[in-house]
C-alpha cells in the first residue's frame, strides 16, 4: 500500500513573508530552514539535519566567543547584517591570536519579514563564511510577533584554536610598547549613519566589514611573541578600545592625531554630524600593541596584507596612573581622548 | 554652539532647495535664506539650511593676515 | 575641506602662538570669554589653551543652548511626549539632558514615548506631512543661528495648512545674555577684558548688536570663526586692542559675517517670533526679554498654547557651581561636584550636560592639564 509523498512546494521567496508558523517547529519551519539557510550555508554538518554539529577534536587550546547583531539599517553600503555577523565573530576569535574554525548562527525574525530579504542576508552570510573558510555548522530559528523585533536579529558563536605559544591579552600592554592600527578609522559607522532615517546623506564610503584572521595570521608569523594586545575597535571606536586597554593594563597612551588614518569623506561626514572619527565604529580594523623593537617588522607585515595596506603606527604606551589616552592634536595642542559618554549622537550645537 | 560647516553648492533644485558637497559628502538642503545663489558658491550649512555665503576674497584676506601674524610671531 | 583645513594649519598655529606670546604684555593678565560653545569645543578639541601664554586665560561662556535650557522646559517636553497622540521631534543634543527626578528624553523614549531625533526642521515637517494623524511637535532650541530654520518651518507649515505640526519654542537671544553676564560682574571677581564673539549667530544678526559691549562696558569684542586658527587670531586681535587701549567690535569672521547680518533670516525671525517678557536660563536665572515665542498670527503652531504648557521651575543641585562658572567667576575644578558626583555619564549641572558645556569640555579634553599643573606644583613643593 504505497501512499504518494505530498508534493513539496517551494517557498515563494519573491513575495512571501515570514509567519509565526515558520518558527513553530513544523513543516513550515523545516522548509524555511532548508530553502533559505541550508541553501545559503550548504555543508555536510547542516545536511545531516541534527540539532548539533559533531566536530573533530582540534589541536591547541580552544577559543570560544559569541556576539549578537542588531544593526539598523539591515543593509548598508559595503555589507549587511549577515556578512557583519560572520566577520564580527571571526574577528573576536582572531583578536585572541586564534584561528577561527566553526560558527553557529541563530536568527530571531520578526513576523512579516520578507523572505527575499532573509534570503539575501543568508546568502551574504554564506558567501562571507565561504570566503573566510569558516563554515556555519549549526543554527537555530525563532519567529516573534510583529513589533517584537526590528526585522531580524542574528546571534553568532564561534570556535577557534590557539597555538600554545600565543598569549594575547588586554592586560599585557607595557610602557614603551608601540601602538598600531591596521587602516582608516570610522568607515563602518559613517556608512551606517549615511543610511539612517532622518540623517540621510550621500557619501561614497563603504563599511569596512571584513574578516581579519588572515591579517592576524600574517602578523603572528612576523612578530609572534612580541605581540601583546590585539583589539578590534568596533562600538566606541578607537577611543573606546584604547581606553579599555589602558585600564586593563594599568597604563596610559600617547598618540598622535596626524598619524591616525581617516578618509577625507569620513572626516567630512564627521564634521557635518559633529562627531569625532575616533569614536566611530569599525568592523574590519584592528589595534595592535607590540614590543617597540618589533614594531617596524609588524608594520611591514600588516602593510603587505590587503586589509592592512594603510596600517600606521600611531603612538606608544606610557606609564600613567590615571590611565589617560593623551593625543597630540594635528593642530599642535594636546588633549585627552576620553571614553565615549552615552551613545554618540549627531550634534547641532 | 551652532555647528555649521562650509559646503559647495553643486546643484540648484528649485523650490529653495540645493544639493551641496563637502569632500564627497553630499546632501540636499534649503537655501531660502541666501540671496542670488550660484553653482560653485560656498555656503555655511546649519541644520539643513544655508545661513550665509562665504566670501572668497574675505577668506583669502583673513588667511593672508593669519600668515603675516604667524611670520611676525616666528620672527619674535 | 576648503575653508576648514586652511584654518587648522599647525605651522601657522605655531607662529600665531608665538605672536600672541609676544603681544601679551608681561605682568598683565588677559581674561577673555568665548561666548559660544563652538569656540569652547574648538579650544578643547585642538588643545588651543596649551598654546596660549599663561597670562592669557579663556573663560567659557554660556553659549551652549543645551546647557542654558532650564530643567523645567525639559520636564515640559517629556510630559508632552508622554501624550499618546504626540510625536516629539528633537535635535539629538537634547536626548541625554537630565530633567527632574533623573528623567531624560532618552529614558522617556525607552518608556514608550514617541520621540524621534531629527537633523533638521525639514525632517520634522516631513514627518508631520506623512503622519497626519500624529501631533508632531518640534522641540526647538538654540540661539539666533538655529532660529531662522524654525521660523521657515513654521511659515511653511502655515502656507501648506499642515495642521498637525507645532513648535515648542525655546529660542534665546545672544546679545541679551551677553549683557546679563557683563551686568552681573561681581566685586572681588576679576572682570572680563574682552569677548570672543559668536561666529554663526553673527552670520544672522551681524556685528552691530554687540556695540553696547564697547560703548557701555568698554570692552572689545572680536567676532570669530569656529576653526582653531580663527580663535587664535581673534585672541591676538583682542590682546592687540587692549594694548592699544581700544575697545571696538572687530570681525575676524568676515568671510561669512557682514555688519548688517542676514536680512532674509532676520525677516523670517521677525515675522514668526516676538520677544517673551522673561525667560529662565539655567545658570543665569530669569533674564528679561531674552527669548522668543510665536506671534499670535502663528498661534496655531505654538505647542505651548496648543497643549497649554505651563512651565514649573525646577531647582538645580545647590552645590552645583554652574551659575558662577557660566559667568566666569569660577572654573570647573573649583566646583566640589566636578569629576566626582558630576561627570558626563551622570551630569548634575548644566555645564556637564552638553559636550560644549565648559565642565564637560574640561572633563573630556582638559583634565590632564590639571594633572600636569599638580605635578609641577608637586615638584615645586
Amino acid at each position: 500500500m504505497n501512499r504518494a509523498k505530498p508534493i513539496r512546494r517551494k517557498l515563494d521567496i519573491k513575495n512571501g513573508r515570514v509567519e509565526l508558523s515558520h518558527g513553530s517547529g513544523g513543516r513550515a519551519m523545516a522548509q524555511l530552514i532548508n530553502d533559505i539557510f541550508h541553501a545559503a550555508f550548504d555543508n555536510d554538518w547542516l545536511r545531516s539535519n541534527n540539532d548539533q554539529a559533531s566536530l573533530d577534536a582540534l589541536p591547541g587550546r580552544l577559543v570560544m566567543t559569541t556576539d549578537g547583531y542588531v544593526v539598523s539599517p539591515l543593509f548598508f553600503p559595503g555589507g549587511d547584517i549577515g556578512s557583519l555577523s560572520v566577520h564580527g565573530t571571526i574577528n573576536d576569535i582572531a583578536m585572541g591570536g586564534a584561528t577561527p574554525k566553526y560558527l553557529s548562527a541563530s536568527f530571531i525574525i520578526e513576523e512579516g519579514f520578507p523572505f527575499a530579504d532573509l534570503e539575501r542576508i543568508a546568502q551574504s552570510m554564506g558567501e562571507a563564511s565561504r570566503a573566510a573558510g569558516v563554515p556555519i555548522v549549526t543554527g537555530d530559528t525563532k519567529v516573534v510577533e510583529r513589533g517584537k523585533a526590528d526585522g531580524v536579529f542574528i546571534s553568532t558563536a564561534g570556535v577557534g584554536v590557539l597555538p600554545e605559544e600565543i598569549s594575547l591579552s588586554s592586560d599585557k600592554a607595557r610602557p614603551g610598547d608601540a601602538v598600531l592600527v591596521s587602516g582608516s578609522m570610522g568607515d563602518h559607522g559613517v556608512a551606517i549613519m549615511s543610511r539612517r532615517e532622518n540623517l540621510q546623506f550621500d557619501v561614497e564610503i563603504l563599511s569596512d566589514s571584513a574578516p581579519l584572521h588572515g591579517l592576524v595570521a600574517d602578523m603572528i608569523a612576523a612578530a609572534g611573541g612580541s605581540l601583546r594586545v590585539m583589539r578590534d575597535p568596533t562600538r566606541g571606536g578607537l577611543a573606546a578600545a584604547l581606553n579599555e586597554i589602558a585600564l586593563q593594563s594599568d597604563v596610559g597612551f600617547a598618540i598622535e592625531e596626524a598619524l591616525i588614518p581617516v578618509k577625507p569623506q569620513v572626516a567630512a561626514a564627521c564634521e557635518f554630524l559633529g562627531l569625532d572619527p575616533l569614536y566611530v565604529a569599525n568592523e574590519g580594523k584592528l589595534v595592535a600593541i607590540c614590543e617597540a623593537q618589533a614594531a617596524e617588522t609588524l608594520l611591514a607585515a600588516m602593510r603587505a596584507h590587503p586589509l592592512g595596506k594603510n596600517a600606521s603606527m600611531i603612538g606608544h604606551v606610557v606609564e600613567d596612573e590615571n590611565n589617560f589616552v593623551e593625543m597630540k592634536t594635528g593642530f599642535g595642542g594636546g588633549r585627552i581622548v576620553d571614553w565615549l559618554s552615552g551613545e554618540q549622537l549627531p550634534r547641532i550645537c | 554652539m551652532c555647528l555649521a560647516i562650509p559646503a559647495k553648492v553643486t546643484e540648484l533644485l528649485g523650490d529653495d532647495m540645493a544639493r551641496i558637497d563637502m569632500d564627497g559628502v553630499s546632501k540636499v538642503i534649503n537655501v531660502a535664506l541666501v540671496e542670488d545663489l550660484s553653482l560653485g558658491d560656498f555656503v555655511v550649512v546649519h541644520v539643513g539650511y544655508a545661513l550665509s555665503r562665504i566670501d572668497p576674497e574675505e577668506a583669502e584676506l583673513t588667511l593672508s593676515l593669519l600668515r603675516e601674524a604667524a611670520l611676525v610671531g616666528n620672527a619674535s | 575641506m576648503k575653508y576648514v583645513d586652511e584654518y587648522r594649519d599647525p605651522a601657522l598655529a605655531k607662529g600665531l602662538a608665538a605672536a600672541i606670546a609676544a603681544e601679551a604684555e608681561a605682568g598683565r593678565t588677559y581674561r577673555f570669554m568665548e561666548f559660544c560653545g563652538g569656540h569652547t569645543h574648538a579650544i578643547s578639541r585642538y588643545g588651543v589653551e596649551d598654546m596660549l601664554p599663561a597670562n592669557v586665560r579663556m573663560i567659557h561662556g554660556p553659549g551652549c543652548p543645551v546647557c542654558v535650557l532650564p530643567v523645567g522646559r525639559i520636564d515640559d517636553a517629556i510630559r508632552l511626549a508622554a501624550r499618546p497622540d504626540v510625536t516629539l521631534c528633537t535635535y539629538a543634543d537634547l536626548m541625554r539632558v537630565p530633567a527632574s527626578n533623573g528623567a531624560s528624553l532618552l529614558k522617556a523614549r525607552a518608556a514608550g514615548a514617541d520621540i524621534r531625533m531629527v537633523y533638521s526642521t525639514l525632517d520634522a515637517l516631513r514627518i508631520a506631512r506623512s503622519e497626519p494623524r500624529r501631533e508632531v511637535v518640534f522641540f526647538a532650541i538654540g540661539f539666533e543661528t538655529t532660529t531662522p530654520p524654525t521660523a521657515l518651518a513654521v511659515r511653511q507649515a502655515k502656507a501648506e495648512g499642515c495642521a498637525n505640526f507645532s513648535v515648542f519654542c525655546n529660542h534665546v537671544l545672544t546679545p541679551v545674555a551677553m549683557r546679563a553676564i557683563l551686568a552681573g560682574e561681581e566685586e572681588g571677581v576679576p572682570p572680563l577684558d574682552g569677548i570672543v564673539g559668536p561666529a554663526h549667530v553673527s552670520t544672522v544678526i551681524g556685528s552691530r548688536p554687540y556695540e553696547f559691549v564697547a560703548t557701555e562696558y568698554h570692552k572689545p569684542v572680536v567676532i570669530s570663526g569656529f576653526e582653531p586658527l580663527d580663535v587664535m587670531q581673534s585672541i591676538l586681535m583682542l590682546v592687540h586692542q587692549l594694548n592699544q587701549n581700544r575697545c571696538e567690535i572687530e570681525n575676524q569672521y568676515a568671510r561669512a559675517v557682514v555688519p548688517q547680518g542676514n536680512a532674509r533670516a532676520l525677516e523670517a525671525i521677525a515675522e514668526v517670533f516676538e520677544l517673551r517678557d522673561s525667560f529662565e536660563w539655567r545658570g543665569l536665572g530669569a533674564v528679561a526679554k531674552s527669548a522668543l515665542r510665536l506671534r499670535d498670527a502663528f498661534a496655531a503652531f505654538d505647542a505651548e498654547r496648543r497643549f497649554e504648557i505651563e512651565t514649573k521651575a525646577a531647582a538645580d543641585n545647590p552645590a552645583c557651581e554652574c551659575g558662577a562658572i557660566l559667568r566666569g567667576a569660577k572654573r570647573p575644578m573649583d566646583c566640589k561636584l566636578f569629576g566626582t558626583l558630576c561627570t558626563p555619564e551622570t551630569p548634575m549641572g548644566s555645564c556637564m550636560v552638553s559636550s560644549e558645556g565648559s565642565c564637560a569640555a574640561h572633563y573630556a579634553y582638559g583634565r590632564f592639564r590639571d594633572r600636569a599643573r599638580t605635578q609641577k606644583e608637586g615638584v615645586l613643593q
